[in-house]
């Protein structure tokens, strides 16, 4: 239960995200394993009541939202910006196809970023995603998580887009080098 | 050494791969389509399927997205645990993809079953060779992967026990079809994923109340 501890030191706003997910019926959370989003990953895989799937590259977890759509049920992508680059000509499905899709991305190559080879993807994250229909919304505070993933929610699930809200560097905190 | 490669004199020793018809292996192993819910790969899976299911509401055909297939079945099995979900798809698709049969073999969803058609070429674009006619065996990256039962189907007599995979495995089945490089069944179908996708979804949803 040593994690309890970990848990209590960490910001609220992703045990809030993943509350809020969970009441609105996700129950598919993949990702590849990222700092950013260790709260999230760590509650789904104790939470009996979702499938928490590791995925070796991004582009799966696309395909994978994909197919739970067409069960009817609802999975959620969680990847680092680095990985939204892997993803780009597997959402040709998700815009060509009308599939709705969500995605939290963890921001790495902005706000005060020591690792130059994050800079790349980082950086072509929102034209890329843009390119490819994926409506992008930003939360930089902790206090913009929770309303924004709800109006994201919203936007794929009743309004059928495709949705990527990306969480700011400056949120997460920045990695030491 | 041979003019085509190392690889494909290997191959080529690995007699009897690429010798079944298609026409007729892969009706033979999936037997009553309506049985399954279906998600192909694009190309020669594609139009296979179609003709198959006669572009049946339980059949999600994909056009492009190549590597899409496998995880696609995932997400499905997971979401409707009750109802058998079967990936048709080619050689090259799964080549583009081996790391989702990783993915697969961590969870090894029962009602999950995979057919790889497997004529070692890219039949869509002219019949290159691919990875598997040089030497490439994806059943073996499929065992590696955790996927709990595999097999091969490069005879006749290796048939039955192939189509039993597909449909009475509890746990996830990967079954290789090494059949010959030639086109297989095909039927006019629809290439719009977006209408294939309420066809699909509306069917499974209608197949899924509670009674």
């Amino acid at each position: 239960m040593g994690l309890i501890v970990e848990t209590k030191q960490a910001p609220r706003w992703q045990d809030e995200l993943y509350d809020l997910l969970r009441k609105a019926n996700f129950t598919q959370f993949a990702y590849v394993p990222d700092a950013g989003h260790s709260i999230m990953i760590d509650r789904s895989l104790k939470d009996p009541g979702v499938h928490s799937i590791g995925l070796t590259s991004e582009e799966e977890g696309v395909a994978l939202v994909a197919g739970t759509d067409l069960g009817g049920g609802r999975a959620v992508l969680l990847m680092q910006s680095s990985g939204v680059g892997n993803c780009i000509n597997m959402l040709s499905l998700i815009k060509g196809c009308h599939f709705p899709f969500l995605t939290f991305v963890s921001m790495r190559g902005e706000f005060g970023e020591g690792n130059p080879w994050q800079y790349a993807m980082g950086q072509a994250v929102e034209p890329v995603l843009k390119a490819m229909g994926v409506i992008c919304l930003r939360a930089e505070r902790p206090e913009d998580v929770v309303p924004t993933a709800s109006a994201a929610i919203t936007m794929a699930y009743q309004g059928g887009q495709s949705v990527a809200v990306l969480l700011a560097q400056r949120l997460i905190g920045v990695k030491k080098f | 050494m041979n003019p085509k490669g190392k690889g494909a004199a290997a191959a080529e020793a690995l007699a009897p791969r690429f010798k079944l018809d298609r026409t007729k292996v892969v009706p033979a192993l999936v037997g009553r389509a309506e049985d399954f819910w279906i998600v192909s790969g694009l190309a020669g899976a594609f139009w296979e399927m179609a003709a198959m299911t006669n572009n049946g509401a339980n059949y999600y055909g994909l056009g492009g997205a190549m590597g899409a297939a496998c995880m696609m079945g995932l997400g499905l099995a997971l979401t409707r645990p009750e109802k058998k979900i079967l990936v048709v798809t080619g050689d090259g698709e799964l080549l583009m993809s081996l790391g989702s049969l990783a993915t697969i073999g961590t969870i090894n969803p029962p009602n999950l079953s995979i057919l790889c058609v497997d004529n070692g070429h890219y039949g869509e674009t002219g019949y290159q060779r691919s990875h598997t006619s040089l030497g490439v065996d994806i059943e073996k990256f499929a065992q590696g992967a955790g996927i709990k039962m595999t097999c091969t189907v490069a005879s006749e007599a290796d048939i039955p026990n192939g189509a039993r995979m597909l449909r009475e495995g509890n746990a996830t089945a990967f079954v290789l079809a090494s059949v010959h490089p030639a086109d297989g069944l095909k039927v006019k179908a629809s290439l719009d994923g977006a209408a294939c996708r309420l066809r699909f979804r509306d069917a499974m949803l209608a197949a899924s109340k509670p009674q």
